[in-house]
């Protein structure tokens, strides 16, 4: 069983690593904003499926750690790639400011307050707040990322440099949601009064989780930036945002590979219709629609967690 | 004080409008418990059908300016109504004992086909309403000038208000209506049909929020696929203004928000004229999460 499951992710791993190689320029850019915005996901993902708290205002964090870098950037000329944990930093200590008041709130009204706060952070940005932010035509000539000197300027290296990010990610993750802390979101989304009655601090995990999924959206920003060389506020309108929840919620939110496949079917996808060009949004809403009547847990839903008990050797022993 | 006058009375113009439809947000809202996403984007319909029937009918040429306007507005409240209902059948009632982020998610999934149809249909330019539609007069009020159709939009907007406020208050179904917001499975056992509540919701809400989209078109003069996104916004600022699930709170909510937002833009800055809605509801919901008339409170936790 392990090994069935091992194999699959060698398998995997070795069809993605080939890829570049055998789709065209085309493709492999459509793989990176796959790769991103699965990332982007996960990172939601921590928020909207295992906090539980309706996050409609993602856009908001990317932005944040995409401007960081691109300010700093062509300012200061830090290379972008150092400046990723600094661009987790500034959304995370936004998320902090807005979240440690609202926290408590129920979730839709949480949900509005977020898309609320995504709105705000574009006009700002629109509006060239503190006059750093280039206005309505953002900023360019962002450095392009390099790794010991190599500068990595096709898609073909922006698609290692992302799926391995993507990689990194998704183990953290898994790590995370089998730990103390994953364990306390679990139990806190699945039923809040009882993990509160345990001593679970709800609200503190709660923000954490939020904190977490926001400065870890600013690092995604981070590699956005820096492989568009400019940005401008219209790539963080609430769209996106919407496009994230979306496709946490019908890839299946609480799971890691329901979050992939989101990603996938959603980024992916619409590529393959680019043939309807307009009509492709309003089949995108009925599949939303329908899928939520049919499926209401996603494509892949979060599986129950079994944990066993370990058992002391005497007891295996003296089971009949 | 002239341009305060005028910044005060157009405030009110466009808060009537928000206030017609934070009210579809706030009575789904009472009895569903569901932010009804889709509602911004029927407020477009409203607008676009209206825009249809006047140039197909040419109704203010058979009865006049008035009554032509009057006719208009109805014939887009029955339609938008019927949207409304059709909506609610297929994308919210399959899902009523779902969790509620499904709900939410069919919603977002509603508003997207349903503003992306109006485009396909109708094309991704703006309208135009005609100029001619409403004589345009100016009243002079010691001196003041005021625009026939400031004060049309203002008064049309209260008399459906407060005949809904009487609707809702003074009738049996109106009653019933508020017993389903309160509780609905108390009022299902006292005989209420709440399906049947539910789909008047659904016939009300939307009407209003149809005849605001007509609002809009004669009041701006143009209208686009996608304005439905920015009023549903603002108006569901109005409904968490005024304490949501609270219908005359939407009212107050709709018509304080307008005021704000036009002193805003005239006093502090019009490029921000966006954020300051978004700023209030942020400020009241940290401090005063019921609204300014809410008994529903915002579940601490």
């Amino acid at each position: 069983m392990m090994d069935r499951t091992k194999y699959l992710y060698l398998a995997g791993t070795v069809v993605l690593a080939a890829a570049p190689a055998v789709l065209n320029t085309y493709w492999v850019d459509v793989l990176n904003n796959v790769g991103m915005y699965a990332i982007l996901g996960l990172s939601l993902n921590l928020i909207v499926g295992h906090a539980g708290l309706f996050n409609l205002g993602h856009a908001a964090f990317y932005a944040i750690g995409a401007y960081t870098a691109a300010i700093l950037n062509s300012h200061f000329h830090i290379p972008v790639l150092w400046l990723l944990p600094l661009s987790a930093l500034t959304a995370g200590l936004f998320a902090l400011m807005i979240a440690r008041p609202i926290i408590h709130l129920r979730g839709d009204y949480l949900c509005i307050v977020t898309i609320g706060v995504g709105e705000i952070v574009r006009i700002a940005l629109i509006n060239n707040v503190f006059g750093i932010t280039g206005g309505a035509n953002g900023i360019f000539g962002i450095d392009r990322p390099q790794i010991f000197g190599w500068v990595i300027r096709r898609p073909q290296e922006f698609y290692y440099l992302i799926w391995l990010f993507l990689m990194v990610t998704v183990f953290l993750l898994q790590r995370l949601e089998n730990s103390r802390f994953g364990r306390a979101l679990n139990y806190l989304r699945e039923d809040e009064t009882a993990a509160e009655g345990s001593g679970i601090h709800t609200a503190h995990y709660k923000l954490m989780a939020f904190v977490i999924g926001a400065a870890w959206a600013g690092m995604v920003g981070n590699i956005f930036a820096a492989k568009m060389t400019i940005i401008s506020p219209e790539s963080f309108s609430f769209w996106e945002s919407v496009l994230m929840f979306t496709l946490v919620i019908l890839g299946g939110s609480g799971s890691i590979p329901g979050v992939l496949l989101g990603a996938l079917l959603i980024i992916g996808l619409p590529e393959l219709f680019r043939g309807f060009a307009n009509a492709r949004m309003a089949i995108f809403g009925v599949a939303m629609v329908a899928m939520m009547i049919f499926r209401t847990g996603g494509i892949l839903p979060a599986r129950p967690r079994t944990y066993r008990l370990p058992q002391p050797a005497a007891a295996v022993e003296a089971k009949p | 004080m002239e341009q305060f006058f005028q910044q005060l009375t157009n405030g009110l113009a466009v808060g009537g409008i928000y206030a017609l439809i934070a009210l579809g947000y706030t009575m789904v809202y009472g009895v569903l418990k569901l932010i009804n996403f889709a509602h911004g984007d029927l407020f477009t319909i409203g607008a676009y059908l209206g825009l249809t029937l006047l140039t197909s009918l040419s109704l203010t040429d058979r009865l006049g300016p008035f009554w032509g306007v009057v006719a208009l507005a109805a014939m887009a409240m029955g339609l938008v109504a019927l949207v409304g209902a059709l909506l609610e059948r297929v994308a919210y009632r399959p899902l009523r004992e779902s969790p509620r982020l499904s709900a939410v998610v069919s919603a977002l999934g509603a508003s997207i086909f349903l503003s992306n149809a109006v485009m396909l249909m109708y094309g991704a330019r703006f309208h135009v309403y005609p100029q001619d539609l409403l004589p345009k007069i100016t009243l002079d009020l010691f001196g003041l000038q005021l625009p026939l159709v400031r004060v049309l939009i203002l008064a049309a907007s209260l008399v459906m208000m407060t005949a809904l406020y009487l609707f809702i208050q003074k009738t049996r179904i109106g009653t019933a209506i508020r017993a389903a917001a309160i509780d609905q499975g108390a009022a299902r056992l006292m005989g209420i049909d709440v399906d049947r509540v539910i789909l008047l919701v659904f016939l009300i809400g939307p009407a209003l929020g149809g005849v605001a989209g007509v609002m809009v078109g004669i009041y701006y003069g143009q209208i686009n696929f996608t304005m439905g996104w920015t009023y549903g916004l603002k108006a569901f600022t109005a409904a968490i203004l005024g304490g949501i699930g609270n219908i005359p709170g939407a009212m107050v909510g709709g018509l304080l928000l307008g005021v704000i937002e036009a002193m805003g833009a005239a006093y502090i800055s019009i490029a921000w004229k966006d954020a300051i809605a978004f700023c209030i509801l942020i400020a009241i919901l940290i401090v005063r999460p019921t609204g300014l008339l809410g008994e529903r409170v915002a579940e601490k936790v």
